[in-house]
């Protein structure tokens, strides 16, 4: 169908029947409904794991569960996130202030991956722009959730950072130590 | 003395409504454009503007006067400033020779619907199709940048050649009708249109229009990804809302001048003279629309080759085989 002609008619023949093949699926084109999507009367549903607006969570106690440690603060490659680590009576580390730059960070979610309590996370939410650059800097008040965020049942102080009470094999995914005196022949 | 003034307040009447029209029509063809080729590539064009999207054109002029005016360093002040307004004024002018309709009878003056009939109309607007050529060039010139001018100079090398073409397809309609006037070119197609005669001259005509107004597929000295815009790339503001503005005209203009050469003009049975008129310059511009969502642009030496080793070959042959049956048909 394909092959050279030096035919004339056939060569004109092939010339217009191809026009006129292209200018047909165009005109169908025409009467199908488009695929536009139209932003602020339907919002499309994004994955929970978008990067979008970062939140600092709480644990199921509803305890904090930033101990600012300092490891978001340096896993951010633009350097958005700055702390100040305190002490509570009861020895329990947290973050005295809390301050995000929204205007440089960069919703990479290294912050997210690097934090060991998973304290701070991204959420879907992308529809909080400002006017004003300087009203982009958010404090402590502005992060903290009052809710578990992606993981509701984590609670870091189960498992690490406090003196185990109890025997050994007690603590959460700890097996019970072997006697060694039951593996001899 | 008192008819001669009712004739120039006539004409100046003519001469407003149909300026004001056409611009009016020119700033909404970009919307229905823009949203006619939405629609053929499965999206919606404007539409937060007004319902629709009406309004869009008034937030494009709103936008383009209230932009800089920049001129570039270096740039030739005057024939920059100039330029656009040839482009526009060139377009606006063809329409002087354009009819309308049958003549109307208001309060027993007889009103030709045409603001002037030249008795050389077809070279009337044959002549201001090259004068905007020079629109076209001065602006890249005068802008003092590489791509610009190498925009003009295509365009310039374009229409020239498209030009030629046009002219020669033309003969025949002219042979045809007998006269250079477009009121007795469209008189003289009363029994059917000229494009039933001359199918091969029509499409010469109508590709050669389309290279005039360097549309899509002629759009290289504008195109985007060669020449980042061509000879209209300086220009900022509501100067280049006038080059904009004139290309919109033009093709309007060119679907009028398509109606009237070979369609019929305001020809047609039952409904009134204006409205076919109106829908015959509709469906040659839902044409040109058509053909931009379609075809691919042609490279620079592709178009020169389509226009002078085949349209002006096949433009010439057309003349000699339609001047041979007229003569014959008439002995």
């Amino acid at each position: 169908m394909t092959e050279k002609t030096m035919n004339p008619v056939v060569n004109i023949w092939r010339m217009a029947s191809g026009l006129a093949s292209g200018y047909a699926t165009t005109l169908r084109h025409l009467f199908r409904r488009p695929v536009t999507l139209e932003y602020p009367e339907y919002k499309r549903p994004l994955p929970e794991r978008s990067r979008a607006r970062i939140i600092l969570t709480r644990d199921p106690d509803g305890e904090e569960r930033c101990v600012a440690c300092y490891l978001c603060s340096a896993a951010c490659p633009v350097s958005c996130i700055s702390m100040q680590g305190e002490e509570r009576e009861d020895g329990r580390r947290w973050a005295s202030w809390f301050r995000i730059n929204f205007a440089r960070c960069i919703y990479c979610g290294l912050c997210e991956e690097a934090c060991p309590t998973l304290a701070i996370q991204l959420t879907p939410n992308f529809e909080f722009c400002q006017y004003d650059i300087l009203t982009l800097v958010a404090e402590k008040k502005d992060l903290l959730v009052d809710h578990g965020g992606k993981n509701k049942e984590y609670n870091f102080y189960r498992h690490a950072g406090v003196t185990v009470e109890g025997k050994k094999g007690s603590h959460i995914n700890e097996a019970e130590p072997v006697d060694i005196k039951s593996n001899l022949p | 003395m008192n008819a001669w003034i009712l004739g120039l307040i006539i004409l100046v009447i003519k001469v407003g409504l149909i300026l004001g029209l056409l611009l009016f029509a020119a700033g909404w063809l970009v919307l229905v454009e823009r949203k006619l080729l939405a629609r053929i590539q499965l999206r919606i064009g404007p539409n937060r503007a007004g319902p629709f999207g009406l309004f869009q054109p008034v937030a494009d002029i709103v936008k383009l006067l209230a932009k800089e005016d920049t001129i570039p360093h270096g740039a030739d002040r005057w024939i920059f400033l100039f330029a656009p307004a040839v482009v526009a004024f060139c377009a606006l002018l063809i329409f002087a020779v354009v009819p309308f309709g049958n003549d109307w009878t208001l309060w027993g003056q007889r009103i030709p619907l045409v603001i002037s009939d030249l008795n050389v109309g077809v070279l009337f607007v044959m002549a201001l199709a090259s004068i905007s050529v020079y629109g076209v060039v001065l602006g890249g010139w005068a802008s003092n940048s590489k791509y610009s001018l190498l925009g003009g100079v295509r365009a310039a090398a374009q229409m020239i050649s498209y030009e030629l073409s046009m002219g020669i397809a033309l003969a025949p309609i002219v042979m045809m009708a007998g006269s250079f006037s477009l009121v007795d070119i469209v008189n003289a197609q009363a029994r059917y249109p000229f494009i039933l005669v001359q199918p091969v001259s029509f499409i010469i005509f109508f590709i050669s229009a389309m290279a005039e107004t360097k549309r899509i597929p002629f759009d290289l000295p504008e195109a985007e990804s060669e020449l980042i815009a061509g000879y209209h790339m300086e220009y900022s503001g509501m100067r280049f809302g006038l080059y904009f503005l004139g290309e919109y005209i033009t093709m309007i203009t060119l679907g009028s001048l398509v109606a009237v050469f070979y369609l019929g003009g305001w020809r047609g049975p039952l409904a009134p003279p204006l409205v076919w008129f109106l829908v015959k310059v509709a469906v040659v511009v839902f044409f040109m629309i058509w053909t931009r969502a379609t075809l691919p642009r042609l490279r620079y030496d592709q178009l020169m080759k389509l226009g002078w080793k085949a349209l002006i070959p096949i433009a010439l042959l057309n003349v000699m085989v339609s001047g041979a049956a007229i003569l014959a048909l008439n002995s």
